[in-house]
């Protein structure tokens, strides 16, 4: 049996009786915790708007974001954020949480290193994906305005 | 010394094993094989300010607690084999830095232990060297720094994802004294079976250790059944049960004697997954539970056939699958 067909049987072989995530059971956790965060920014936003009735709608939103950013770091210096993350999957990566994380993370990571080695190059390491790609797209969409 | 196979070693004069050292970490301690462990780790820090410095300060007990757990000292050791996960294997030659003596640096990734009670064993068998360390140890810090994610990132791991191990071993090797002999050792080939999948190690690995254990079987024209225990270094849950497939298609049947370091190390699956590994996993289970055990008489002939991915993250990326390797020693009690 050449090397390629006996590859490509172990792989079958081995893909069978790998585990499986638990769909449902993942899906659950990912809802109920990205849900409480929404609920968690949800909260600081009418806090605000209370508290500065002056401020408009985008203020609101951006003062809001800071928040969660700003817990998001704490928590990810205490430790604790890794658990959540651990525990929650993509409900906790899809919010801004998921964001202030992989940049805090690598950060504190690679700080042995040095300011300018360690912290400055290796910070977007996780985090520098989407933003290429969210500076990407923004081009593609404007260059659609812009035929459209 | 003779070969029988250009990968089998049968070792006539028995190079012995006179001391040995185990270190395991805060999780390593709490696990199955907590009792035989020579030392317990509380802060996997070691006081030291980055968890590299940690690993080779790790490194640097493990090897002098087995120099004095042989009642010798350092002056006696001819020479020191031994290897760590990170990469130019720093920890190990860094450790080497602190003691002065004649360093041959191995890397067979999670295999490395075997590969240096192996080599120990050629050296020592044939009195090029009288006496020689053996020591291998990993950190989970370390080794989640180098080939995945940062500690503080709030990642799912899959369910196939293993636990590197904190902590190692070390084993002094003899021409003369009481302990434990090396009768034979297998050199294993680099096996690929084309797993790309950096997060299912036991399957890339278990093909390698299914060629190690059958050409040793040859080569000493021995069986399953002539041993107290085969333990594979860290395939794990799933790659032991592929490993245990893979052989009984080839008409060899591992029965209760069989175990995995990786499934002896911890009890909490839910936490590690499909078990421990790293180069420290074999390296801490063998230096305590097993030679213990072969001490005491409960094992009278064991094979150690340590584990390796040979991957870096260079070749992952680039698309590369994930050869293995698999390294087997035979060791019988005696006194």
């Amino acid at each position: 049996m050449d090397s390629e067909k006996r590859n490509q049987n172990y792989n079958t072989y081995v893909e069978a009786k790998v585990p499986k995530t638990k769909f449902w059971q993942a899906l659950l956790k990912a809802f109920v915790v990205g849900g409480l965060i929404c609920c968690v920014g949800q909260l600081f936003y009418d806090l605000y708007a209370y508290w500065f009735p002056t401020l408009s709608e985008a203020q609101l939103g951006s003062a809001m974001l800071s928040t969660i950013i700003a817990i998001t770091a704490i928590l990810t210096g205490l430790g604790i954020f890794d658990w959540i993350g651990a525990f929650a999957g993509a409900g906790s990566v899809i919010p801004i949480t998921g964001f202030a994380n992989s940049i805090v993370s690598p950060s504190m990571e690679f700080k042995k290193e040095g300011i300018i080695f360690g912290i400055c190059v290796k910070m977007f390491s996780i985090a520098g994906p989407v933003i290429v790609c969210g500076v990407v797209g923004s081009v593609l969409a404007g260059l659609i305005y812009l035929i459209i | 010394m003779f070969s029988t196979n250009k990968q089998t070693v049968i070792f006539n004069n028995k190079p012995r094993i006179i001391g040995n050292f185990s270190i395991g970490g805060p999780l390593e301690s709490k696990g199955p094989i907590k009792d035989y462990l020579h030392y317990k780790l509380e802060d996997d820090t070691l006081n030291e300010s980055s968890f590299e410095k940690a690993e080779r300060k790790l490194l640097e007990h493990i090897i002098f607690g087995a120099i004095d757990n042989a009642n010798l000292q350092l002056d006696d050791i001819d020479a020191l084999l031994g290897g760590d996960l990170l990469n130019q294997i720093i920890s190990s030659s860094f450790a080497a830095r602190k003691f002065g003596i004649t360093f041959i640096g191995l890397y067979s990734a999670c295999a490395t232990m075997a590969e240096s009670l192996a080599l120990g064993a050629c050296l020592v068998d044939r009195q090029v060297f009288k006496k020689v360390c053996c020591a291998t140890a990993s950190h989970f810090s370390s080794a989640e720094r180098q080939y995945r994610f940062p500690l503080e990132l709030g990642n799912q791991r899959p369910p196939t994802s293993q636990w590197t191990v904190t902590g190692g071993g070390a084993s002094i090797l003899s021409h003369e004294g009481k302990g434990p002999m090396i009768t034979s050792a297998t050199f294993g080939k680099v096996v690929d079976f084309g797993i790309k999948d950096v997060n299912n190690m036991g399957a890339c690995m278990a093909p390698a250790a299914m060629d190690t254990i059958t050409t040793h079987l040859q080569g000493t024209n021995s069986k399953v059944e002539d041993y107290d225990l085969i333990a594979t270094g860290d395939l794990g849950k799933l790659g032991s049960e592929i490993l245990v497939d893979l052989l009984e298609r080839k008409g060899i049947k591992l029965g209760q004697n069989y175990s995995d370091c990786g499934n002896l190390i911890y009890n909490k699956r839910e936490k590690v997954f499909m078990g421990g590994s790293g180069s420290g996993c074999s390296a801490t289970v063998f230096n305590s539970y097993i030679l213990h055990k072969l001490r005491n008489g409960d094992f009278k002939k064991v094979l150690l056939v340590a584990t390796g991915a040979l991957l870096s993250t260079t070749t992952t990326q680039q698309g590369d699958s994930i050869p293995g390797i698999a390294h087997a020693v035979c060791i019988e009690g005696g006194e």
